[in-house]
């Protein structure tokens, strides 16, 4: 389980987070959805310990994120990032086995080859992507390489950062229900920031609104059509009328 | 206005000068403590061995051959005013191990490594690689400075003793091809003349050059600005910061090796 406490995080003048409180129960999927520049990554971030907080309280599982060993902290976690973030030097494969190749989880080349080509058949791509390079690859296949390096480890959490900006509504479709299988499948506690509706509703149990660096509303997906909430309303309809400024 | 209003800048400036300088020193102390602790990554380090050492000779040969054979026609040129044209060997020798050969070399390597360096782990910054290496348990300083920084310490003093052999030829070509100097005594006068401390001074000032260099391509690069103007402007501070530092560092060296 995911529990923020009154998390603040300001970058200079621009107070992102001001006291933002979110659980995620475990083995949930959990989706973030608010405007952009909202503070939604930032909070993402926060979990990880990429961005320290200014102030208040991160809890995996009932221990404190700030301490403790860092590196078996982060094997916990899987994470998609938005434009996939693969190294551009290696091929697909040791993106994908890029922790069984080195570290604390090194595992013999080939032993992590055939995890990597497993890991691309789950997500659906063919094993002859595994010795291409990121650069020769769509921005659909990208994600997917994304997402089968995020589940190789198999982590408990993984996080999913905008994971259909930029793709076709077919593709982000497919993305939405590899993510959706995929932790159903691992039983993994999953967090998923986006804007795209459609993903919400393919990929969440449950859904925060974050807006003016505090959760407006929160709740199960099945309520947030009725949530009554005038932020998630407004962002539901993309009306310019309500309390989000259209202009920011 | 105030008329110590401009004293005021300055003093800005210069506070925010030393605070940069601050920074670097801490980061570079962070990265060499990097290359002795573990995990290691071999195959990173003999990467950064090709990129820095290896695929660098051609443009150190180009510069120091170049640079040898104008040096020995100035001396020549020179040198005939006052009737000491045979002292071209000797000073084409000196010329190169303690001065030129470094110098130009650390330059060089400013030039294509550091900005290489820079533009490659500030583009890894935009593109949020380096969050994806830290969210796979891999330290970016363990990674990617302490393999480049090791490899620079490492092979610029190989390719700052190499310019400094291909120059002293560049200086023989011309001088036994155009001058009219006897080949053997050129290579005799050359070899008499220089001494082990020359020889030293000049790898030792090569891997200060070498650390400079990739110290400042890591610094720059991890602390880019977002998008492509940060990695611009990250690529052309790394290489204006390095260039400075070296020439400043060889004034402080040749003091340290030569200073009466």
């Amino acid at each position: 389980m995911i529990r923020m406490e009154n998390v603040a995080k300001a970058f200079g003048d621009n107070q992102v987070l001001q006291s933002m409180s979110l659980e995620i129960p475990k083995g949930t999927s959990m989706v973030i959805i608010g405007g952009s520049g909202t503070g939604k990554s930032v909070a993402l971030k926060c979990i990880l310990g990429l961005i320290k907080p200014d102030s208040g309280m991160i809890y995996v599982n009932g221990k404190d994120a700030a301490k403790g060993d860092r590196d078996k902290f982060l094997a916990r976690f899987g994470m998609l990032f938005q434009g996939a973030a693969l190294f551009d030097s290696l091929p697909v494969w040791q993106n994908v086995s890029f922790r069984l190749l080195r570290g604390p989880l090194k595992r013999p080349a080939e032993y992590a080859r055939e995890i990597a080509i497993e890991k691309l058949r789950r997500v659906g791509l063919k094993s002859d992507v595994a010795d291409r390079f990121p650069s020769e690859l769509s921005g659909g296949m990208q994600k997917r390489v994304g997402l089968a390096r995020a589940i190789a480890a198999e982590p408990e959490i993984i996080f999913f950062d905008e994971p259909t900006t930029g793709l076709d509504p077919i593709m982000s479709g497919v993305i939405n229900d590899l993510i959706r299988e995929i932790v159903t499948e691992m039983g993994a506690t999953a967090m998923t920031i986006t804007h795209d509706m459609s993903s919400v509703r393919a990929i969440a149990d449950n859904v925060a609104m974050l807006h003016g660096g505090v959760i407006q509303w929160t709740g199960p997906v099945s309520q947030m059509d009725a949530s009554g909430d005038p932020y998630v309303e407004q962002f539901i309809s993309g009306s310019a009328e309500g309390p989000i400024e259209a202009v920011r | 206005m105030n008329p110590l209003a401009p004293l005021g800048g300055l003093g800005r400036a210069v506070l925010s000068m030393l605070a940069n300088f601050g920074k670097v020193g801490i980061f570079a102390l962070d990265a060499i403590s990097h290359i002795f602790r573990p995990p290691y990554y071999p195959r990173e380090f003999a990467v950064a061995l090709m990129n820095v050492g290896w695929l660098s000779l051609p443009v150190v040969g180009l510069t120091a051959i170049f640079t040898g054979g104008a040096l020995a026609l100035q001396i020549y040129a020179g040198g005939a005013r006052f009737n000491a044209e045979a002292v071209v060997p000797q000073i084409v020798a000196i010329g190169m191990v303690r001065e030129l050969g470094p110098v130009l070399v650390g330059l060089m390597i400013a030039a294509r490594v550091t900005s290489s360096i820079a533009a490659e782990i500030a583009t890894m910054k935009v593109t949020e690689q380096i969050d994806a290496l830290v969210t796979l348990s891999t330290h970016p300083m363990k990674y990617l400075t302490a393999p480049r920084v090791l490899a620079a310490l490492i092979t610029v003093p190989l390719l700052v003793g190499i310019g400094d052999i291909i120059g002293i030829a560049g200086g023989y070509v011309v001088a036994t091809q155009n001058l009219g100097f006897n080949a053997a005594t050129y290579l005799q006068n050359t070899v008499n003349f220089l001494e082990t401390k020359d020889i030293v001074s000049s790898l030792v000032k090569g891997a200060a050059f070498g650390l400079i260099a990739a110290i400042m391509g890591c610094y720059y690069g991890m602390n880019s600005g977002r998008g492509a103007q940060g990695v611009g402007r990250a690529t052309k501070s790394s290489v204006e910061s390095a260039a400075i530092m070296i020439l400043a560092a060889n004034f402080i060296l040749t003091g340290v090796f030569f200073s009466v």
